[in-house]
């Protein structure tokens, strides 16, 4: 765990998630859908995240094989938008940040 | 029930947490216990079957984070099965221990069973206190208990409950807790019910042993960084606006106690007049959504001055109902650690005499340590307070 959080405070973070990176839900967390509140959640110790409708379905995607390329291009097609780098790529910073992912 | 005088069942969200009291029976004496003094009169636990069922409504009804308390939850052995039924479930399992009684094969089983957490506990720190200065049994117990908790790969929660007697020793409490690889300490001043409540005279620290402890911890905060994550909770006695009690009655919190009775939080068992559900009697969604128990103190309606008319009163939804029961002597009055209630000022007394030296005439009262010959004492000494 120690080895863990020190190795996110690796130089790197800085640089924010990469477009080659294969982001992955952290250990730390366990994250599924809740039909009750009709969203996808993060749960860990005594505690919950409810992850609001795009949150929900960049991090369903983050399963560790796909690259943050990868995933910007199934969510435009599946979403028939386009653009979304930028959108993705803050919030996998964020979720990084949070310990909800692993890069 | 007068339908438009309650909020509708689409006004009020699931019972997101489930806190399962499996029993009452435990090891240890915690003079600061919530579990209610007149424990001793439960004989009837729910058995693995009731459980099961209890498991399976409260997760229909949306109920997601499932904590297995008591007493000591280990002093069950059907714990496993309980565990791998809410974990089958989509439940998050939190086991809140002191750690008496897990073994290895135990730890091994309830991974096996898909236990997410461990949640291990100082519970009896005041007896403990010396040996647990001294580190050693306690730090032995914990040690071995906290290697199980890594060697399995859980996180590593550690809980100790602040009060007077230990809180001056909080900088060895933190570093024990580094010591032994937690990840996660909360530091959780003693609240004041039940056992606690007795012997409040005695656990409640004074001002400046507040503040010393709250500039340890952030001394010790800085200097661990990243290494743990420190949760100071402030006792609500020197605070002038109450907590937000269990995130507002019925709002998210289901406790269900050893013998069934459904509440609202874990100590609402005390306040008078209220009828709680059985869950022999009744399913978790009924008594969730449609019981008097659970919409007692929902919406705003039962609220009286000052809270009525107050700004904040979203923010707090009015306190704490137990601590305006036993402080005010009326569950639907403001919560007395508001300083815009009129009962203020018992709070205000308590923290005086909190000022004052533990020797003090005033304070001699020994502590009274929890358990099963005491709570009967207690309940004897209430029956016969109340006979003519």
């Amino acid at each position: 765990m120690n080895d863990a959080v020190r190795g996110d405070r690796q130089p790197g973070e800085a640089s924010g998630v990469q477009p080659a990176a294969r982001p992955k839900v952290s250990s730390k967390f366990r994250l599924q859908w809740e039909e009750a509140q009709g969203a996808w959640v993060l749960l860990y110790p005594e505690g919950m995240v409810r992850l609001n409708a795009s949150a929900g379905e960049i991090m369903k995607r983050c399963d560790g094989r796909r690259t943050v390329d990868e995933l910007v291009a199934e969510l435009e097609q599946a979403f028939d938008a386009s653009g979304l780098q930028g959108e993705v790529t803050n919030f996998l910073d964020m979720a990084r940040k949070q310990h909800w992912i692993e890069v | 029930m007068n339908a438009s005088a309650q909020p509708s069942a689409a006004a009020i969200g699931p019972p997101l947490w489930l806190l399962a009291e499996i029993t009452y029976r435990c090891p240890l004496h915690c003079a600061f216990c919530y579990n209610p003094t007149d424990f001793a009169a439960t004989t009837d636990e729910l058995g693995t079957e009731e459980w099961l069922r209890v498991l399976r409504e409260a997760r229909a009804a949306g109920s997601v984070q499932c904590a297995f308390s008591g007493g000591e939850p280990l002093a069950r052995d059907d714990l496993e099965v309980l565990v791998a039924e809410a974990r089958r479930l989509g439940f998050y399992t939190n086991l809140l221990t002191s750690g008496v009684g897990l073994t290895e094969a135990r730890a091994a089983a309830l991974k096996e069973a898909g236990l997410d957490h461990i949640q291990l506990s100082f519970q009896d720190s005041t007896r403990e206190l010396n040996d647990f200065l001294s580190h050693t049994r306690t730090f032995d117990l914990k040690q071995r208990v906290a290697a199980m908790i890594k060697a399995n790969g859980w996180p590593m929660v550690m809980n100790c409950v602040i009060h007077r007697l230990n809180i001056d020793y909080i900088e060895n409490i933190i570093d024990m807790a580094v010591e032994l690889g937690a990840e996660y300490l909360e530091l959780a001043n003693s609240q004041y019910y039940s056992w606690a409540l007795l012997n409040r005279d005695q656990l409640l620290p004074s001002r400046e042993q507040v503040e010393r402890a709250e500039r340890i911890t952030n001394e010790r905060r800085e200097r661990y960084g990243d290494r743990i994550r420190i949760f100071f909770v402030v006792p609500d006695y020197f605070e002038t606006r109450p907590k937000k009690c269990m995130n507002g009655w019925g709002s998210v919190f289901l406790t269900v106690t050893p013998d069934g009775t459904a509440l609202p939080c874990h100590t609402a068992k005390m306040l008078p007049g209220l009828a709680f559900p059985n869950v022999r009697e009744m399913g978790v969604r009924e008594i969730w959504y449609e019981s008097e128990g659970f919409n007692r103190f929902r919406g705003d309606d039962w609220m009286q001055e000052p809270c009525r008319s107050c700004p904040e009163k979203d923010k707090d939804r009015g306190g704490c109902r137990c601590q305006a029961y036993m402080l005010a002597g009326d569950a639907a009055a403001a919560d007395p650690v508001c300083d815009k209630s009129p009962a203020h000022h018992r709070v205000l007394e308590a923290v005086d005499l909190a000022q004052r030296p533990l020797q003090s005439a005033t304070r001699a009262l020994p502590l009274v340590f929890r358990g099963p010959a005491e709570s009967r004492r207690l309940i004897e000494q209430s029956r016969n307070a109340v006979a003519p």
